[in-house]
């Protein structure tokens, strides 16, 4: 049932005692990071005045923009003669970023991968397929070295070539595939095209599913359509990866790991703590880390603590699925809105496939959202369609407070998602 | 009494038009009569062709959302106000016509029609001895 049973089935007491320990050892490893002396320096700060993990706000908060003004090396917190492996973030919005890893550091994360599969009942023997892309992006070695950890036979397939990764789960008798859900979807709709039933013609029975937001109705819809369990996963480049949270077979929250992080949700505005359970970013402290530990790191992750204690035995916190990144927010005539809240209500039409697009436009100061969605099957029944579209806009108006225009476009009519999905288009010239 | 009609979703008009008559066109489907409306919010495209079963299945391929469906088509005599009297009938009973659309084929007026009431529509057309044709029918007129 647990791979590090003593760990995973720490009581809270015990674990905010390891904790506080690996904290403090994390704080004398970050004296060696000269990005970290120089920041500690400015708020006047030693290791020595933290006393209490409730003294962990006293450190000021790590940002993404840290990452890049230091790039490529300057928090690193060992001689680079240590590092073994980095990982670099594309740096499509700007300066590229690194994360640094010891050989200590790889280990610990496969040994984070390797506990989160195991927890959703995956063992040797399994099959595991990879469709992450490999490389600079964390999910693909990130995945690899946890499964084989575990002692799976690993498929590194990587992304794409849609064709070529179903002819790897019949040949190879995949059983737990790690795709996005976007792409699971893909997959399905290229298998209906094959005739291939994934039911009846593969071994596929676990799936992971995360990197992107996606509703527990997308969930269900992609469980009933490849006959898979799903398991939401948690991850970011800057923790490593894959491996940080991860959902038990409860299916009700990721656990995160907290002997590996130290977990504070904040109002993204006020960067004070919110109250239990209520939505704000993610701040992770990383404190099984030697290369390149971070503290307070703010991720952009909007999620929540979710209360009370999980049937599963395991006392680390469980995060509810990701609600968007605090810069994924639209914001439209003043309202904030997330792609998650209009993909949750478009998942709940049984007449709906799983691809939408919002497009924001405007015209003279007004915006206006327009939301495609694709038919899963037309049927010539003008009313029904007519019907069917009112409801939407009704249910999405209920959502968000504005009324967005909602067109039913055929399948296969929106562009196809292979990487991450692209949900929202913003058109809106800046009026001045 | 109905014929097969093939109904295809047009997200963008022309571009899908030229798709559809394309494949028609590769697989060899004659089209006997279609119609689109210039309706802002869907775009339908309703055919009646050559063997009906084949050209969905010739769409479907082709990545087209279609569907077929079973419509009424009756032959009137080629004169003036035939068409007049035929959907006279229906109204008297109060049948409601969703859509119609009419063509010559071999000497004959053809009204294709969709109405709110599929039973009493065969009923009507039956006791008022309304000259219908089926798919063969039909085919055998071309």
């Amino acid at each position: 049932m647990y791979l590090h049973e003593e760990l995973e089935t720490l009581t809270r007491t015990e674990i905010e005692a390891l904790q506080f320990e690996r904290l403090l050892r994390t704080l004398r490893r970050c004296m060696k990071s000269p990005f970290y002396q120089k920041r500690f320096a400015e708020s006047r700060l030693r290791p020595e005045d933290i006393h209490s993990l409730d003294d962990l706000r006293k450190i000021p908060f790590t940002t993404k923009q840290d990452l890049r003004d230091n790039y490529p090396f300057g928090l690193a917190a060992v001689p680079m003669s240590e590092v073994v492996r980095l990982h670099s973030s594309s740096g499509t919005t700007g300066t590229p970023t690194v994360i640094l890893h010891t050989q200590k550091d790889l280990d610990e994360w496969a040994n984070a991968v390797a506990r989160c599969l195991y927890m959703v009942g995956l063992r040797r023997g399994d099959v595991f397929q990879n469709s992450s892309g490999y490389g600079m992006f964390t999910g693909g070695l990130g995945f690899q070295y946890g499964a084989e950890r575990l002692g799976m036979l690993t498929v590194p397939a990587a992304a794409g070539n849609t064709k070529r990764q179903i002819k790897f789960i019949t040949d190879f008798g995949t059983t737990a595939l790690h795709a996005i859900p976007s792409y699971a979807s893909r997959l399905h709709e290229v298998m209906e095209e094959m005739g291939i039933d994934p039911a009846r013609d593969t071994k596929l029975r676990t799936l992971i599913i995360g990197a992107e937001p996606h509703s527990e109705e997308q969930r269900r819809k992609i469980e009933k359509m490849l006959g898979v369990k799903a398991y939401n996963s948690f991850g970011m480049s800057e923790m490593c990866g894959p491996g940080v949270a991860f959902e038990c077979r409860e299916q009700n929250g990721m656990h995160i790991w907290e002997d590996y992080y130290i977990v504070e949700i904040v109002d993204p505005v006020t960067l004070e703590p919110v109250p239990e359970g209520e939505v704000g970013e993610l701040v992770l402290t990383t404190i099984n880390r030697e290369a390149m530990p971070l503290l307070r790191y703010r991720t952009r992750d909007l999620t929540r603590i979710l209360p009370g204690d999980c049937p599963c035995g395991r006392h680390h916190k469980r995060l509810d699925r990701m609600k968007g990144r605090s810069d994924d927010m639209m914001i439209l005539k003043g309202v904030n809105i997330f792609p998650i809240q209009i993909e949750t209500v478009l998942m709940q039409f049984e007449e709906l496939g799983t691809n939408y697009l919002i497009t924001l436009t405007n015209e003279e100061a007004n915006d206006l959202m327009t939301v495609e969605v694709e038919l899963k099957e037309f049927s010539d029944d003008y009313p029904r369609l007519q019907a069917l579209t009112r409801e939407i806009t009704r249910q999405l108006k209920d959502e968000i407070l504005l009324t967005p225009m909602v067109r039913l476009v055929p399948k296969g009519a929106l562009p196809q998602q292979e990487g991450k999905a692209v949900r929202v288009r913003d058109l809106r010239k800046t009026l001045i | 009494m109905t014929v097969h009609q093939i109904s295809v979703f047009v997200e963008n008009k022309s571009g899908t038009l030229l798709r559809v008559l394309d494949l028609f066109k590769e697989a060899g489907i004659q089209l006997i009569a279609s119609t689109i409306s210039d309706t802002v919010e869907y775009g339908i495209y309703r055919i009646i062709c050559s063997e009906p079963s084949r050209a969905l299945e010739v769409l479907k391929q082709g990545g087209i959302s279609a569907s077929v469906s079973e419509v009424f088509a009756i032959t009137l005599d080629n004169r003036p106000g035939r068409a007049a009297d035929a959907v006279r009938v229906l109204a008297e009973e109060g049948i409601g016509i969703s859509y119609l659309y009419s063509f010559l084929l071999a000497g004959k007026g053809i009204l294709v029609f969709r109405t709110d009431d599929a039973g009493r529509t065969k009923e009507v057309i039956r006791a008022k001895g309304l000259a219908s044709v089926d798919d063969d029918a039909l085919v055998a007129l071309v």
